[in-house]
């Protein structure tokens, strides 16, 4: 039908109607509205007025600097022990051994059920009366009286991010596997041939092969990562003295419990940056993948 | 043989997935005891995880304490259901756009679509607040149904126009000569070629929908006969005297549709992931 493609053809223009509909609503112009937001002082009330960049002044020379700093720790620490545990948990359940079937099933739970109810077994398992971490903590002996891990600032900020390890961990590991098994078995049978080791062919077969994905994963990662909310959310609240307040959390801090939509506004702005970054950096890695092997992007 | 293991890398392996699994897998099975034993046992020292009065008494007097449990449960399969549907409508004509169809901007528009999925839920909620204030939405299904359905849309773009993309042009082409409407085409001989795709895309969104209510609910919705079952269950969560056992147990019974879903379609599921690793 090489005439059809010749004259205009709004066919392909309609079919994108319904989903270019739902994101202008919900997400282009409601960030559109954001950035208007971010120059006014709106609050509770109908009336606002445009300030300019006060906003943006007020919280730079406030503790935001601050929260910025301590939303990429968080970030980078988590998605350190996420590639990491993910790695070594896709090399494992990529060993050809009896039961690995069952083994990749089991560790999808923490990812399929809602967020929020993984959260709430996490907080049980904090509580420092009466929860599991502390109460086997005790008896072998590693603490010798109860500990409330999320009443200090530290432990707080270790446990947040346990549990969101916990809850990204699968997602990692079921797709580095899926890299690891797209290798080709030829590459493997022909080291074996020449007698290299098993780990030998590890770290000159697999390790090369899947670091594109390695990359691509802890991008994406990072990403989800810098977007969480529930879990903090639920364990602390941002706190203790605010101790686990990422951007996200301080913005909805700002704009939901405390009406000051102006000053939420500002910070989403930064945030909006910040994504936009890794987006760019995402795009950019993607098309360097692609050009290297045209048939396996991503 | 190639993979032939001598026995010490049999323990070696066969530990480390235990230690693996383990931390997977040990706040479920401590969520499930704990919803075994009475409050009076849960709060003694030392800690236990066996005694000898576990029984499954909280999940009957769960009912009676959480009154809306049930409804949460519906709530949430409402939710997750209709983003589904809504997100389908949206994805399929989309998605078919993009693997068929040559036009200007086509790549760019695919990548703004999947640059959606970098922002999540939390990063438009003070505009979305506003809006859904403004037009009276608050408090409303549409409030929780309309946010989840525009951040399914770009991960099941991007999943199906990979698996439409594996179907051969002669198929429609076929069709085309013998008449048929684009439109019709679509209809009548994609989508019933396309459906393990489509099942595979609807998998995917109905679990992200159902996961990610949280926050959607947190904000846009006060009433409590509307709430998803995470938000439903947050209020018990938050009071200063915890009945843990019967909120372990109402988690595990709220969670178990999901889980039985998981199982039964778990090769859809992991195929789905996978393949649309363009979100976590």
């Amino acid at each position: 039908m090489a005439h059809s493609a010749k004259k205009k053809d709004y066919f392909p223009y309609l079919l994108l109607v319904p989903a270019t509909l739902v994101m202008v609503a919900i997400v282009a112009y409601p960030l559109f509205e954001t950035f208007r937001l971010s120059f006014t002082n709106t609050s509770m009330s109908q009336k606002f007025e445009y300030v300019g960049l006060a906003n943006y002044e007020k919280i730079m020379s406030r503790r935001f600097p601050e929260v910025i700093a301590r939303t990429f720790y968080w970030m980078g620490l988590s998605v350190a022990l996420k590639m990491l545990i993910g790695t070594l948990g896709a090399v494992l359940l990529n060993a050809m051994v009896p039961g690995r079937a069952l083994f990749r099933i089991l560790v999808m739970p923490p990812w399929v059920i809602p967020i929020a109810i993984g959260v709430f077994i996490w907080g049980w398992m904090y509580n420092g009366q009466f929860g599991m971490l502390s109460g086997v903590a005790q008896r072998i002996g590693f603490l010798d009286a109860p500990f409330e891990f999320l009443a200090y600032k530290n432990s707080a900020f270790m446990a947040t991010i346990v549990t969101d390890v916990w809850i990204g961990v699968p997602m990692v590991t079921l797709y580095l596997l899926a890299s690891m098994q797209s290798i080709s078995k030829d590459l493997y049978e022909a080291a074996w041939v020449d007698g290299a080791s098993r780990f030998y062919r590890f770290r000159r077969i697999t390790l090369p092969l899947i670091t594109p994905s390695i990359a691509t994963m802890a991008l994406l990662s990072a990403i989800a990562t810098f977007n969480s909310f529930d879990i903090i959310w639920i364990l602390t609240e941002g706190g203790p003295r605010g101790a686990t307040t990422t951007m996200i959390i301080d913005t909805y801090k700002t704009a939901i419990s405390r009406f000051k939509y102006g000053e939420g506004a500002a910070r989403t702005v930064m945030i909006v940056l910040f994504l936009g970054s890794f987006t760019l950096v995402y795009f950019m890695l993607l098309s360097r993948l692609a050009k290297r092997s045209p048939n396996n992007a991503a | 043989m190639l993979h032939k293991y001598r026995w010490y890398e049999y323990v070696l392996i066969y530990s480390g997935v235990a230690v693996f699994l383990t931390f997977v897998l040990a706040p479920f099975v401590e969520a499930f005891v704990v919803s075994l034993r009475p409050l009076s046992s849960l709060f003694s020292i030392p800690y236990r995880f066996i005694t000898d009065d576990m029984s499954f008494e909280a999940y009957f007097t769960m009912w009676q304490n959480v009154p809306l449990l049930w409804m949460y449960m519906l709530n949430s399969f409402f939710i997750a259901t209709v983003v589904t549907i809504l997100g389908l409508i949206c994805i399929i004509p989309a998605a078919y756009a993009f693997s068929r169809f040559e036009f200007p901007a086509r790549n760019t528009l695919l990548g703004l679509f999947i640059a959606v999925n970098m922002f999540s839920g939390a990063v438009l909620i003070i505009p979305l607040f506003k809006l859904m204030q403004q037009y009276g939405l608050l408090n409303t299904y549409f409030a929780m149904i309309a946010p989840g359905t525009a951040f399914v849309i770009p991960t099941g773009i991007w999943l199906l126009r990979s698996y439409l993309v594996r179907i051969p042009k002669e198929l429609e082409e076929a069709a085309w000569v013998d008449g048929a409407g684009k439109l019709y085409t679509l209809v009548r001989v994609i989508i019933p070629v396309a459906l393990p795709g489509i099942v595979v895309v609807s998998i995917t969104a109905f679990i992200t929908a159902y996961a990610q209510q949280f926050i959607y609910a947190l904000t846009f919705n006060s009433v409590n006969e509307l709430n998803p079952l995470p938000v439903g269950l947050f209020q018990f969560f938050g009071r200063q005297s915890v009945v843990w056992n019967e909120l372990m147990a109402a988690s595990l019974v709220g969670i178990l549709p999901v889980l039985l879903v998981y199982v039964f379609l778990q090769r859809y599921i992991v195929a789905g992931l996978t393949a649309g690793a363009v979100k976590e």
